[in-house]
């Protein structure tokens, strides 16, 4: 498991940069960042929101397909997968809203504005919710397994619907021409570096979690089978 | 109809605990099975898999027609199925559940014949009272008319003389006697009597083994 | 000559839901009261004030949603709850069943919003339409898309065991988007757009039920079997 000390350092490397790196207005040093239009230090969230934002959709897409893989196979294992997947994506969920709503709050002036982006993230989160309340409410394994498959696949299958209306009916706040704009990254080099770096600590840290959580629940049902 | 069905090595486990395992048979037309065991050892559960009511965990189970199978999509209008848990619906009439039935299955039978089959069971007089009145003995012999509208190459039977005064035994009798001499019959019984009308046993209880 | 077996059986089924209607009464009273209730207590609410137009379409649709989470998980639940469910496995192709239930649920779904829409332009002089085909169109493709979406929802929750809570909780996330591109639509049937402005709205209403419909019959067998 020499890959949990690559995740542990890489992230502590993330957090120091994300935070030590110095942001000004005339970049003067190579490892000095830009501005970004309106956001300015304040940018600095940009490394856990987007990440987090990133991997909780990783996790939709993964819960998804691993409740495919249970319909068509009827193998416990993948629902195992499909909700251990979902737990980490609620967890991320409320993390990328939680990151979401703080830079509304000290960016455009409150927690909460209903721009598209945060109205998808807080659906996502009633998803996740749903599924949850969905999986305590079925008795029987495979009757939870195979209806929650059903739910994600029909809850998923309207999330594009959601992101493709959105912008007709709300005008948004969502900074997108700070990293594309026009086709083109415009975001600083180094900036965008660790972004991307974020991006992958966060979905490695994903995966790591999935791992974790999927061995444990597998031992739980081995331990209470050996008290039937 | 050329009916035959095959079982192989089916097993059903439900919330991890194996029910039965390993049951194998194969039937043809003019055959009888009866499913017997203590109770719990899963008799309901394999009459159900039969009449794909529910899905086995392992094994095979295939009821093919002149060498051709029958997709699981389509055992229902082969099938008819009487049992205790089975429900008929309320709000409408001893005859009103039959045509629904016979609508929804599509079954091309005449008024004439669905009074016959009312009378065979001995609900000619309750044909228009509705069903939440009748008696579970009644109801019984309602589930039996039911079964057979569509005159069915396989019947499924389990527990058959529940609820049922000694008439409604003899009633079943003949049933019973009549499907084994046009199709396959399978019964789900605790009873030693019922067991020793049929051409072939499987006993539940072995299966543990 | 199998898919009018297959046709035959879903008349069968709405047949037989439509006559259990009528029979036990159980569902449309509750409802139609259920629709007075909310409009009387939005009445109260809104006073004398003045409410814009736009609101107005919002609550238009509030109405006609909480009124279809109270009425259109019915059709599988009672099944459940009455043990038929068996019965059905016995007699009909899952599919059957499902566009059964769904054109029973349909059916509902217009007598529904039909009541419910003469209520509304009644009761609330404000409310005023402008452009009537933007806005018939509009309530045929929200009752479609409405019922739909309810159907297979009603369907999984008829399975689990707190099913009154559960079904606003499941379906509120899927009909986000059908609700939010109806209301949208309604204000341009109260501004007064012309009918091409509408398409855009149109086209989504009904890819929306398109989507529902053909994954619910890929679906629904996973749902119905045990």
């Amino acid at each position: 498991m020499a890959l949990k000390y690559i995740l542990f350092v890489g992230m502590i490397i993330i957090i120091f940069l994300s935070i030590g790196v110095p942001i000004s207005e005339n970049p003067q040093n190579w490892y000095e960042l830009p501005f970004i239009p309106g956001l300015e230090e304040k940018a600095r969230i940009i490394f856990f929101h987007v990440p987090a934002a990133w991997t909780t959709t990783l996790a939709f897409i993964m819960s998804l397909f691993f409740g495919i893989r249970y319909l068509m196979t009827k193998d416990l294992k993948y629902d195992i997968k499909s909700s251990s997947s979902a737990g980490l994506g609620l967890l991320f969920c409320i993390i990328a809203t939680i990151t979401g709503s703080i830079w509304a709050k000290f960016n455009w002036g409150s927690y909460w504005n209903w721009d598209p982006r945060e109205v998808s993230i807080f659906v996502l989160l009633l998803i996740y919710g749903a599924y949850f309340a969905l999986r305590t409410a079925v008795e029987g394994d495979e009757k939870r397994a195979s209806l929650s498959a059903v739910y994600a696949i029909i809850s998923g299958l309207t999330v594009p619907f959601f992101i493709f209306i959105m912008p007709r009916i709300i005008s948004g706040l969502h900074p997108n021409e700070a990293i594309i704009s026009q086709g083109k990254i415009t975001m600083n080099t180094f900036m965008l570096i660790i972004l991307l770096s974020s991006v992958a600590g966060f979905t490695g840290l994903y995966f790591y979690l999935l791992n974790l959580k999927v061995r444990i629940t597998n031992f739980d049902y081995i331990y209470s089978r050996k008290d039937n | 109809m050329f009916l035959k069905i095959s079982a192989n090595g089916l097993s059903k486990a439900y919330n991890r605990r194996e029910i039965f395992s390993n049951v194998n048979f194969q039937l043809k037309e003019n055959d009888s099975l009866a499913i017997t065991g203590r109770n719990g050892a899963g008799k309901s559960t394999l009459i159900k898999i039969i009449a794909n009511i529910i899905s086995q965990t392992k094994g095979e189970i295939s009821i093919s027609d002149k060498e051709k199978e029958i997709p699981k999509s389509k055992i229902f209008s082969i099938v008819g199925f009487v049992a205790p848990y089975l429900q008929l619906y309320d709000e409408f009439t001893a005859l009103e559940n039959m045509r629904i039935i016979k609508n929804i299955r599509n079954v091309l039978i005449s008024e004439k014949n669905i009074l016959e089959l009312l009378n065979k069971v001995g609900l000619y007089k309750n044909r228009n009272d509705f069903v939440r009145t009748f008696s579970s003995g009644m109801k019984q012999r309602l589930k039996y008319a039911c079964a057979l509208l569509h005159d069915p190459p396989l019947l499924l039977l389990d527990e058959p003389n529940s609820n049922l005064d000694e008439e409604g035994v003899k009633m079943v009798w003949e049933i019973i006697e009549e499907q084994k001499a046009k199709g396959i019959l399978v019964v789900a019984t605790n009873e030693i009597e019922d067991s020793k009308l049929c051409t072939k046993i499987i006993n539940l209880n072995k299966q543990e083994e | 000559m199998k898919i009018t077996e297959s046709i035959n059986a879903t008349l069968g089924i709405l047949q037989k839901e439509v006559l259990s209607e009528f029979r036990t009464r159980y569902a449309l009273n509750a409802l139609l009261m259920f629709v007075v209730t909310t409009l009387s207590v939005i009445l109260f609410s809104i006073g004398s004030e003045n409410v814009s137009q736009e609101i107005l379409c919002g609550i238009l649709w509030i109405i006609i949603f909480f009124s279809s989470m109270s009425g259109l998980s019915r059709t599988f639940v009672s099944e459940e709850e009455r043990g038929t469910v068996m019965t059905l496995h016995l007699i009909a192709n899952p599919l059957s069943v499902y566009f059964g239930k769904l054109l029973y649920n349909l059916l509902l779904l217009t007598f529904l919003n039909i009541f419910t829409l003469i209520l509304y332009l009644l009761m609330i002089p404000g409310f005023v339409i402008n452009n009537y085909s933007i806005f018939v169109i509009t309530i045929i493709l929200g009752t479609f898309g409405l019922a739909s979406a309810s159907t297979i929802i009603a369907a999984i929750v008829a399975k689990a065991n707190t099913k009154g809570t559960l079904f606003p909780v499941l379906a509120f996330p899927i009909l986000l988007p059908l609700l939010m591109t109806l209301i949208n639509a309604t204000k341009l049937a109260v501004q007064g757009a012309i009918l091409n402005e509408a398409f855009g709205e149109f086209r989504v209403l009904l890819s929306y039920s398109i989507v529902i419909i053909v994954i619910s019959y890929l679906l629904f067998d996973f749902i119905w079997k045990d």
